[in-house]
């Protein structure tokens, strides 16, 4: 009688099989590379080449030096403000769209949405540039209307950073929180209506509380997506206060310190792996279903 | 191609962890029967079928057909096919696509293909419609593919989980005649799953009425109905009157019967009935009257509390001074206002003697 | 007095307007000074002329790193949606012990930024002696991409569908057949979304082809490279041409999936 279990062996044998493929790229091109950074982020470079002693003293180095630990605070700093500034953004944008334009427009108005986010994504940071450098669109309006009297400096600081990923961020963030709210069943908001809530109380009661996962969903993936960028950061912010994949880069490039860009980028991932556990907990206290 | 042939279940059970879906399940089907499971949700009348299918195995017990042993043979190579409860129709090819699918496996060539399919799809009445795409289908013509593409393969013994669930009442009166008609064109043994007490009378040969994971009775319909075996039986096939009590003694051929509204006496199986047993006899109640007929005994003296015209009789409730409900069926001119009290007749042979205490 | 009504109407016409100009806004400043007729990308507007793309058209080392993006793209994303649908046939179909584990590795790449996944190919590939190449950047891509092929494949693995597939095997097919004949077909439009996100994803990334590439580069890197000069017309003249080129290609897929959806109504 022990026919069922040799058929869930060799169906076990075969899933595997199908499976196998992707599980070895997986661990020959991510994990390995993983194991192999934190390997290095344990040696140190010397003038010659590398000392292969395990010591963690890059990782006391990041903590100790006011320049890289800077760096870890702006990365917060700009990742936190991005998502705040998104949701800020992309909700009013999402209920508009949900329940303020008519039904049969709304996929028009997405695409619209969506469209000029097919440029490249370095194109698109540079056209910001164009658009807050000293003499551009943004500065020259400003000068014409008698508002300042010489160019404002944004570009080439963090409020431009901050401004480059809010423009695609307040997108995502819109576009999630348009499906949560298109998944919420209208007779809800009806009985609230029906129940003598007025507008802003069965917002506040109903819409707001049901649109809470894809608010978490968007904000999870603003703040994992931003802090983890170079491109935008590098473009728009400037060097002068470096976000950590800069002064990753910079070690990378600059100074040919492998075992510290190492060291820096398991820290990197040590704060998204944070921010995962985080938004696993927020979402797991939702009610289920 | 294979020829119709028996099946027989010895001893079948399943175990999902510690829910128990099938036990013990025993059951000899002659070669080309209708075979009806009969059972509420839950019953494990699918559980049973997708065991026969080859879909779950069975945690323990032999499955034969045409006396081969197929407990461990996969459903691909099993000589029984399929007609799942939602059709499971390929959306992505043509009528004729699907039902040519179990000969395109087989490596059967286009042009035969071609012509089993059109002649299996004349089978079902859908002759022509072989390039049709399946989303441009009713639900009774789905219905008709499904039974097409598994007959085309032209298994020994044809599995049918609810066909008739996902169609209306009208359209399922209709599917329910043309496919007795089909199982009797093409000799094969059918065993087909419902929940719905009407259908498996109207088809089946075998009638297998299962209740939690067990087979409660197994029969021709009408004897199933007449002389249910369990109580269960007597419940789910139809209504019943069931008057509770203890068996007194044997008397003969006869047992008598000792409850709160007297004694009867009725004839007795050999196995059933030992002395103190608590039994109920059990009486249907289109063979309840209010006028006695010769050699009619009395049931019970009782209160009609509620009575229903349902178009060709009435549909009498009423009370006995014991306690015990009754159910009459009465001509509507024969019909008891509620409150009158009534006497009720039935012939001896109709009270039917059911084991057990009540659940 | 106006009407409440019209007035709430206007506050959020108001919203999207603002939202749509933010938007718009960098696209347009892009396409409008890529025809300026001067130096300087920067109001005023001179006036139109194609100079600028005449001398794109005219950069070799612009148009093959184009060609180069497009075949690490659809090697990469060939190869991840292949072997996103295999991993999530065999688990979804399978009971694998430890699914649960190899779905979470699976997916694990997402969590873990371009950068991090590029500077680790880099050492690792330093490490081995293999020399930076388009195909080390195709397999960054292919890492990056691997898992949401999987999950899109995933997703397309229902019990709808395993039912299909149980109906294949009742009559008949081995299960050979039963992946070509019916789990293939079936999944077919999602993998080929799957492909074009793919697709869409390692031609627009930077950071791992930056890193793994040293004289054969991809397009955002030409670009990159092109920011050097400052604001420059003939950068916006690119970028206009990437976004011309990106939505036509989208604009085909579109189709393409329009069209199937209509058949298989």
């Amino acid at each position: 009688m022990d026919t069922g279990e040799r058929a869930s062996r060799t169906d076990a044998v075969r899933g595997a099989a199908w499976a196998a493929p992707a599980v070895l790229v997986t661990a020959a091109f991510f994990l390995l590379p993983l194991a192999v950074m934190a390997l290095w982020s344990l040696w140190t470079r010397t003038a010659g080449g590398v000392d292969r002693t395990l010591t963690l003293a890059n990782y006391a180095r990041f903590f100790g030096e006011s320049a890289l630990v800077a760096a870890l605070f702006n990365s917060l700093e700009t990742a936190a403000l991005v998502t705040v500034v998104s949701l800020v953004v992309g909700y009013p944008v999402a209920y508009a769209l949900a329940f303020h334009v008519p039904a049969r427009w709304q996929r028009l108005a997405l695409v619209l949405a969506i469209l000029p986010f097919w440029t490249s994504y370095v194109v698109r940071s540079y056209a910001w540039l164009l658009v807050l450098a000293p003499n551009g669109v943004v500065n020259q309006t400003l000068i014409g209307l008698g508002l300042t009297e010489g160019p404002v400096r944004i570009a080439y600081t963090m409020t431009a950073t901050v401004l480059g990923f809010t423009h695609f961020f307040a997108m995502l963030v819109a576009l999630t929180v348009y499906a949560g709210l298109k998944r919420i069943n209208p007779r809800l908001l009806l009985a609230a209506r029906d129940l003598g809530a007025g507008a802003v109380s069965t917002f506040l009661r109903v819409t707001l509380p049901l649109s809470v996962p894809a608010i978490a969903t968007s904000a999870f993936l603003t703040f994992v997506l931003a802090i983890g960028d170079y491109i935008t950061p590098q473009i728009l912010g400037g060097n002068t206060s470096l976000v950590l994949p800069q002064a990753i880069l910079f070690q990378i490039g600059r100074r040919g310190d492998v075992p510290m860009a190492s060291a820096m980028s398991l820290v990197l991932m040590a704060v998204i792996l944070v921010a995962c556990l985080v938004a696993l907990r927020a979402t797991r206290t939702e009610p289920a279903r | 191609m294979t020829l119709p042939q028996s099946l027989a279940l010895h001893g079948v059970g399943k175990r999902f962890g510690a829910a128990t879906a099938v036990a013990d399940a025993s059951l000899e089907v002659p070669a080309g029967s209708y075979v009806v499971l009969l059972g509420p949700s839950g019953s494990g009348k699918t559980t049973l079928l997708s065991i026969i299918g080859g879909f779950t195995a069975p945690s323990e017990g032999r499955i034969l057909i045409g006396g081969a042993d197929v407990t461990a043979m996969p459903p691909a190579q099993r000589p029984t096919a399929t007609v799942f409860q939602d059709y499971a129709l390929f959306p992505h090819l043509s009528v004729a696509g699907n039902v040519g699918f179990g000969l395109a496996v087989r490596g059967v060539r286009k042009a035969e293909r071609r012509l089993r399919a059109e002649a299996a799809l004349d089978l079902v009445g859908l002759a022509g419609f072989g390039d049709r795409m399946i989303a441009a289908l009713s639900g009774g013509q789905r219905q008709r593919v499904a039974l097409a593409r598994s007959l085309v393969v032209e298994p020994a013994i044809l599995l049918l989980d609810e066909p008739l669930g996902a169609l209306d009442l009208h359209l399922r009166r209709q599917m329910q005649d043309e496919l007795k008609a089909l199982q009797l064109a093409t000799g094969r043994s059918f065993v087909h799953v419902t929940h719905d007490q009407e259908e498996a009378m109207a088809l089946a040969d075998i009638v297998v009425v299962m209740n939690r994971g067990r087979i409660e009775d197994a029969g021709p319909p009408a004897r199933v109905y007449a002389r249910p075996a369990t109580r269960f039986a007597a419940g789910f096939m139809g209504e019943s009157t069931l008057i509770e009590g203890t068996v007194r003694g044997r008397d003969g051929e006869r047992l008598a019967v000792t409850t709160a509204d007297g004694e009867f006496r009725l004839a007795a199986d050999a196995h059933t009935g030992a002395a103190g047993a608590a039994v109920a006899v059990a009486i249907r109640p289109e063979r309840l009257r209010l006028a006695p007929r010769p050699g009619d005994v009395t049931v019970a003296t009782a209160t009609v509390s509620e009575t229903v015209f349902q178009g060709g009789f009435v549909r009498v409730k009423a009370r006995s001074e014991a306690g015990t409900l009754l159910l009459a069926k009465v001509p509507p001119e024969e019909a008891p206002a509620a409150g009158a009290r009534i006497t009720l007749f039935a012939a001896a042979g109709d009270l039917v003697l059911i084991p057990g205490d009540p659940a | 007095m106006m009407p409440r009504r019209l007035a709430r109407a206007l506050g959020w016409a108001a919203v999207l307007g603002g939202f749509y100009v933010f938007v718009y806004l960098p696209v347009a400043v892009l396409v409008l000074f890529s025809f300026q007729d001067g130096r300087l990308p920067v109001p005023p507007f001179n006036g139109p002329t194609l100079a600028w793309y005449g001398k794109v058209l005219g950069n070799g080392r612009l148009l093959e790193a184009a060609w180069n993006s497009v075949v690490v793209g659809v090697g990469s994303s060939m190869v991840a949606t292949l072997l996103g649908f295999l991993a999530a046939y065999g688990l979804a179909r399978h009971r694998v012990p430890g699914r649960r584990l190899i779905h979470a590795a699976l997916v694990l790449p997402l969590t873990v930024s371009y950068l991090v996944i590029g500077l680790g190919l880099l050492v690792t590939f330093n490490a081995a002696g293999l020399p930076k190449s388009l195909l080390a950047v195709a397999i960054g891509h292919l890492v990056i991409n691997l898992p949401l092929c999987f999950l899109v494949a995933a997703a397309q693995m229902g019990p709808a569908e395993a039912r299909l597939e149980q109906a294949a095997r009742d009559l008949g097919a081995s299960e050979w057949q039963v992946l070509t004949r019916v789990a293939l077909p079936l999944a077919l439009p999602s993998l080929f979304a799957a492909f074009c996100l793919s697709f869409t994803l390692s031609w627009d990334e930077f950071v791992i082809a930056f890193l793994l590439t040293n004289f054969d580069v991809t397009l955002p890197v030409v670009i990159w490279s092109m920011l050097r000069t400052g604001l420059n017309p003939e950068t916006n003249a690119a970028g206009t041409l990437v976004f011309a080129v990106s939505l036509l290609l989208v604009a085909g897929a579109e189709l393409v999936l329009a069209r199937r959806g209509r058949a298989a109504r």
